[in-house]
């Protein structure tokens, strides 16, 4: 048991390594040397050297202690990410965006999750009739409407036409009116996928010899679906759950550019449109290192819930 | 020739093989080969578009940069769609924004095959340390967001000079989804490879002395090779919607009109309820992917032996 444990946690290190490992090819080595596009244009040698020293750019990239390369190291593990471009630290700009991404996240995640598993328990119950295949073709059709599109056309008619939410953020509004719509939006473009997903979950389980036993018994079928089958697919459900949580820290990119709601993903897409470097790299060591401890955990909890995995 | 001479004569019957078993079973199902013809459509107009561009023929998509009328206007029986901005056809940007997509999905499409399926089948057969360092590699890649780690790779592609040949516009979208989707398709080639590698026709293999590469490359890769089809075919709507968010997002093909860029337009264009633009683009999209994850569910009803049976 304690061995597993320590081999999954060894096992993390090759993980990080690798996330750094690529982050510093595509921004150091593939991106290049972009303090001439900071300085901007018609800048003087003097203003673009200094540049070049804060950043450390004109360190060698290999083969020396204080290289480029063991900086990126250095600096990450010690989440020490230096300045965005307008001179900002970095991890202050991720600290302020967290608050508003999570009031955006956590409530579509659990909006969408606990939604789609009941209907997708409606629809297992109701199996083969035809309610079940217009959820299925109501699922194929939701997947099929690009993101873009429940975003536009929810804020022009809720929005907009009817005026039922505010049209965009504004600091004077509280957390709850700004994230009305956005969220109501987020769980209506995820369901159809979820829903579809956990469907397959709950069909799957019903395969399984002891639902037939349990039918067999004199069950009925709701006491089958919600006793016996819902407690047997919470194994993928929980898996799902766990491993979405660090992607909620994320942000909703396309959700918050469009609402200006100040979180991560919007920061995510004001650095894109301004080439920022520090910001995309450190955003994505961020969200590995919590995609892999996220990870650890459930492989321990499964590891704590089921022996058998730790046998291998 | 008596009757029973003939009977004699005739041979066994044939079996089918997996792929035509798949093709009638798929022929069987009237959505699905619906949701066929509309792809066919759709990949002819886009063939169709790279012709006339090819060919310089003056016909309605390739025309796209032409004023058809006044700056916003509604659409009429003279433009189906109504106009843009700068009076530009919605219906002409529409056609052609179809090559776009279709050129990006295809491209990010092949990009992957050609990393995933030969990495996925060393790593399942050699196992060992060309395992460990494939599986490190793909862990690492799908440790990151995927939709982040596609950013990344566009924002440092973009406008990038890589061996002389500069990266513009939609070279650098489907390079940037295609080195970043392989993971997918290899961990499950390198799934199916181990399951296949103890089996008797693999043994038989071996034993008549063939070379890796030929048991890899001739025995393996056809027995699992309809998994890279099934995946593909689901795999391809994710690529058209992210072509979408790049472009959206300012990472895409900026010169010539694509559905992304028309969906950004319309950002501005709906709070003055100049709403055709995007649904013409919105409809566009919809209608592929509809008929992608429709024929690709379909396909891989008829092509999953394993499916079947149950």
């Amino acid at each position: 048991m304690s061995t597993y444990i320590i081999r999954r946690l060894l096992y993390t290190i090759p993980i990080v390594f690798g996330v750094l490992l690529l982050t510093f090819v595509l921004f150091t080595l593939v991106g290049g040397d972009i303090s001439i596009e900071i300085a901007g244009k018609g800048a003087t040698q003097e203003t673009i050297d200094e540049i070049r020293e804060e950043y450390g750019l004109n360190k060698p990239l290999f083969l020396s202690w204080d290289s480029q390369f063991v900086n990126h190291f250095k600096n990450a593990l010690t989440f020490n990410f230096g300045r965005a471009r307008d001179r900002e630290p970095v991890i202050d700009k991720i600290k302020r965006g967290l608050g508003p991404s999570l009031a955006l996240t956590v409530p579509i995640f659990f909006g969408v999750v606990i939604i789609s598993v009941s209907l997708a328990l409606v629809v297992a119950f109701v199996r083969g009739t035809v309610w079940d295949i217009l959820a299925a073709v109501i699922c194929v059709a939701g997947m099929s409407i690009p993101y873009l599109g429940f975003i536009l056309f929810g804020q022009y008619f809720l929005a907009y036409k009817w005026g039922l939410f505010p049209v965009f953020f504004s600091p004077e509004l509280t957390t709850a009116q700004y994230v009305a719509l956005p969220v109501l939006i987020g769980i209506a473009a995820g369901l159809g996928r979820n829903l579809r997903f956990f469907r397959t979950v709950m069909l799957d389980e019903m395969r399984n010899d002891y639902v037939r036993t349990a039918f067999a018994k004199g069950l009925t079928t709701r006491r089958v679906l919600f006793k016996h089958v819902l407690k047997n697919a919470m194994i993928p459900i929980i898996t799902r759950v766990v491993l979405a949580i660090p992607f909620l820290f994320l942000g909703s990119l396309l959700l918050e550019r469009f609402f200006g709601i100040p979180g991560l993903g919007y920061l995510m897409a004001e650095a894109i449109g301004s080439r920022d470097y520090f910001v995309i790299s450190a955003m994505t060591y961020i969200s590995a290192l919590l995609f892999v401890v996220f990870n650890l955990i459930t492989d321990i909890c499964y590891s704590l819930v089921d022996p058998r995995v730790s046998l291998e | 020739m008596s009757e029973s001479q003939q009977l004699i004569k005739k041979e066994p019957p044939k079996g089918r093989g997996l792929w035509k078993d798949g093709a009638r079973s798929l022929r069987r199902r009237k959505p699905a080969m619906f949701c066929f013809g509309v792809l066919t459509l759709y990949f002819l107009l886009a063939g169709f578009i790279y012709l006339a561009e090819f060919f310089d023929w003056r016909i309605g998509p390739t025309l796209w940069a032409e004023q058809a009328g006044q700056s916003y206007a509604p659409p009429s029986s003279k433009n189906i769609f109504g106009t843009d901005i700068f009076g530009q056809s919605v219906l002409r940007k529409t056609l052609y924004g179809t090559k776009i997509s279709i050129t990006v999905a295809l491209c990010a499409s092949l990009i992957s095959i050609t990393i995933g399926v030969p990495l996925g089948a060393v790593a399942g057969y050699f196992r060992g340390f060309v395992d460990e360092i494939i599986v490190w590699i793909y862990s690492t890649l799908s440790s990151v967001p995927y939709i982040l780690l596609i950013l990344a790779f566009a924002v440092v592609l973009r406008d990038r000079t890589l061996f002389g040949y500069k990266l513009t516009g939609i070279t650098a979208v489907y390079l940037a989804i295609g080195l970043t989707s392989w993971v997918g398709i290899c961990r499950l080639i390198r799934g199916e490879v181990i399951k296949h590698k103890g089996r008797e026709y693999i043994l038989a293999a071996i034993s008549y002395g063939c070379n890796r590469r030929r048991i890899i490359f001739r025995h393996l890769l056809p027995n699992v090779f309809h998994l890279v089809i099934i995946d593909f075919s689901l795999r391809f709507v994710a690529f058209i919607h992210a072509e979408v968010i790049l472009s959206f997002l300012g990472l895409g093909e900026t010169e010539r009109p694509s559905w992304g860029a028309m969906i950004n337009d319309a950002r501005i264009e709906l709070s003055r309820g100049v709403w055709w633009q995007m649904a013409a683009a919105t409809a566009a999209i919809f209608f592929l992917s509809l008929a992608l994850n429709i024929f690709g569910d379909a396909l891989r009803d008829s092509l999953d032996p394993k499916l079947r049976i149950q």
